[in-house]
């Protein structure tokens, strides 16, 4: 087992300035950066299997976001989830292993990279299908004001899965019904090789949010602080059941799609110039500026958190391989007699 | 126990209203089920009884609704989804087929999805091709869903009741043309199983499958066919998932002939899946004659009531195919 020290929200100002959230928001962006790298080297070297969406470049959103919930929050997620698993708390040796096909995976090695959930940290689950979170999150929401808590739910998508029927009826539920939901769009610009300029006529996603009757806002994605803010706002709100807000997160994946991307719909230019915006390096910055953490500091949490992903790839390539034994036993809960 | 006669509407409405009184994480949500009391009544005075925020009136938003119940059921909730017409679930099928149905498998057995879906089924209204279909296969087709299909009001409240009590997705597919039929409904709860095949009628001379409004249409073809001195067995498939093929093949060793009678088209119909299983199993050396399927042609329902008529199995046709059956033409 190995995962990173829970977010925590700054009791006043922002992440960078708070000393704990700070090392704690270092900490998740390197063990995303960290995995998504492991992940990368094996499959590169033929060690893992079947396709992956990587989130390296939009650590900072997960990281953000997740930085206002608290663990008893729930959140849905996507096909490029491996971000918001991490960053709400997940046992990286067991996303590991679900990547590497082995029993003690997340799913037992039905899932794979696209369909891990942790019912400990309020996972409600990746999906593979665009959009198809979005509404799941909305009832999850509509449970909690049902239930009379205060937990929130926060469900991440894509800008391609805006053009979908199914977040277009999530938002209009949520807004209705005044759910306690945040709906975290990470606008990486593209839908697979789609732009957002090609697939859509608006220049931001948060527009769509006034049809709707609640706020939207476009922050910058790769700054930890600008997510956290906003998050802490759209949570704040939802906490006080007054309903939902859509936050649309600027941000770019430095790698492709998935493993099939030749990179043929977009330039080497444009690539480069994101990656002078890289989240990572531009929080370590801001840190220093601030004087929150020095460079010692944050090269141990580094050191760390690269230990914690080898640890992982260690402990879940010992794990047996999942086992098909038990699959048609698997696919009813069984009934309580 | 009290034995009552109620319709099949009333019936499941009871279902849903016992349930309610002692879970508090039973609640209804679809289209019109509020003040107008459900598209065929259904829901009826249940919005009186438990109120708005438990008798959920949504907008026209089939896979907002079904999303939003697959969504509540994984944090701990039972919803009981109202599709308005079955044909629309095809609006909502990522939720059913992609979501609901996968969740516990794919993501590895913690969570699962106890949500019943009610949807009224068939055709026999007038009202054409996208509010009158049976949709029974494409669901059943799918790892991971329940489904079942209620012949009589007695049923209608079983089923439901065992449906709630399942933690895994359950797909309850009503025959509007029962809505208002009435049979004995015990006060008290009971369950019937999910997963059991039921004998329907006893006979010796041919056994009839059959599900949903096919049911009691068989019934009353096997009264016919009495007059004549024509004993059928009926076996009411009222689970389709999981199936349960012990009373038919049971029936059939005893018959040696089997009709097979569906109201959707024939073409990779529920039947064709009866067909094999029997083919495959303890009974096929007992049969004496071919296996006959008598099933709704291949054309969407139409709106003439002598076209809607003439593309569904009717009475006479299951009277004149068994006939036939038993004289070995």
């Amino acid at each position: 087992m190995t995962s990173i020290a829970p977010l925590i929200s700054p009791s006043a100002g922002q992440v960078s300035q708070d000393v704990e959230a700070a090392k704690a928001a270092l900490e998740s962006l390197m063990a995303i950066r960290f995995f998504e790298e492991a992940v990368d080297g094996l499959f590169a070297r033929g060690l893992m299997h079947g396709t992956m969406h990587l989130s390296i470049g939009q650590e900072a959103v997960a990281t953000g976001v997740c930085a206002a919930l608290r663990r008893t929050d729930f959140i849905t997620s996507t096909h490029r989830g491996h971000s918001h698993c991490i960053a709400k708390g997940a046992d990286l040796t067991r996303m590991m292993a679900e990547l590497l096909a082995k029993q003690t995976g997340y799913c037992r090695g039905r899932g794979g990279s696209m369909h891990i959930a942790d019912v400990e940290t309020g996972n409600l689950g990746a999906n593979g299908i665009v959009a198809g979170g979005i509404p799941i999150a909305a009832g999850a929401a509509l449970a909690q004001k049902m239930k009379g808590t205060d937990n929130v739910v926060v469900s991440f998508f894509g800008d391609g899965a805006t053009n979908e029927g199914a977040f277009h009826e999530a938002l209009n539920l949520a807004a209705i019904w005044d759910l306690p939901v945040i709906f975290v769009c990470e606008n990486n610009k593209y839908g697979m090789s789609n732009s957002t300029e090609f697939s859509m006529k608006i220049d931001q996603i948060s527009e769509r949010a006034a049809s709707y009757g609640f706020p939207g806002v476009t922050v910058d994605g790769n700054d930890v602080d600008a997510v956290h803010d906003a998050a802490k706002v759209a949570v704040e709100r939802a906490r006080l059941g007054q309903g939902p807000t859509l936050i649309e997160c600027m941000t770019y994946r430095h790698k492709g799609h998935s493993k099939s991307d030749k990179n043929l719909y977009r330039t080497k230019d444009e690539i480069e110039n994101w990656k002078t915006k890289d989240p990572i390096g531009r929080f370590e910055n801001t840190l220093m500026e601030l004087g929150t953490l020095d460079q010692d500091q944050i090269d141990a949490i580094v050191e760390k958190t690269r230990e914690a992903v080898r640890t992982a790839i260690t402990e879940a390539s010992e794990a047996p391989d999942s086992d098909p034994a038990e699959l048609l036993s698997s696919v009813y809960r069984e009934v309580r007699k | 126990m009290t034995d009552r006669i109620i319709t099949y509407a009333e019936a499941i409405r009871e279902a849903i209203g016992q349930v309610m009184e002692t879970d508090d994480s039973v609640f209804m949500l679809g289209e019109d089920i509020g003040i107008y009391g459900g598209a065929f009544g259904v829901s009826g005075d249940l919005y009186q009884r438990f109120g708005k925020d438990r008798i959920l009136d949504t907008p026209i938003s089939e896979l907002g609704i079904v999303g939003a119940a697959v969504g509540a059921a994984l944090v701990g909730m039972k919803p009981i989804v109202e599709i308005q017409f079955s044909d629309f679930t095809a609006q909502a099928m990522d939720q059913i087929v992609n979501q609901a149905a996968k969740i516990h498998f794919m993501l590895g057995g913690e969570l699962s999805v106890p949500m019943v879906l009610r949807a009224p089924s068939g055709s026999g209204t007038g009202a054409a091709a996208q509010h009158s279909q049976s949709l029974e296969t494409w669901f059943a087709h799918v790892p991971g869903l329940k489904v079942v299909m209620p012949s009589s009001p007695y049923d209608a409240k079983g089923l439901l009741l065992a449906a709630l009590d399942d933690p895994n997705p359950v797909i309850v597919l009503e025959h509007k043309l029962l809505y208002k039929t009435s049979g004995h409904v015990p006060e008290e709860q009971y369950r019937i199983p999910i997963g059991t095949s039921n004998r329907v009628r006893e006979g010796d001379a041919i056994t009839i499958v059959a599900s949903g409004v096919m049911v009691s249409r068989s019934l009353a073809a096997a009264e016919e066919l009495a007059r004549g001195g024509v004993q059928v067995e009926i076996v009411d498939v009222r689970s389709l998932s999981p199936l349960d093929m012990t009373p038919i093949n049971a029936s059939i060793q005893k018959t040696g002939k089997v009709m097979l009678v569906q109201e959707a088209p024939k073409h990779v119909g529920f039947m064709a899946e009866i067909a094999a299983q029997i083919a495959e199993g303890p009974a096929l050396y007992s049969l004496t004659e071919p296996v006959k399927r008598l099933c709704g042609l291949d054309v969407p329902i139409p709106y003439a009531p002598q076209l809607e008529k003439s593309v569904v199995p009717q009475l006479e046709d299951i009277v004149a195919v068994a006939l036939e059956l038993k004289a070995g033409i």
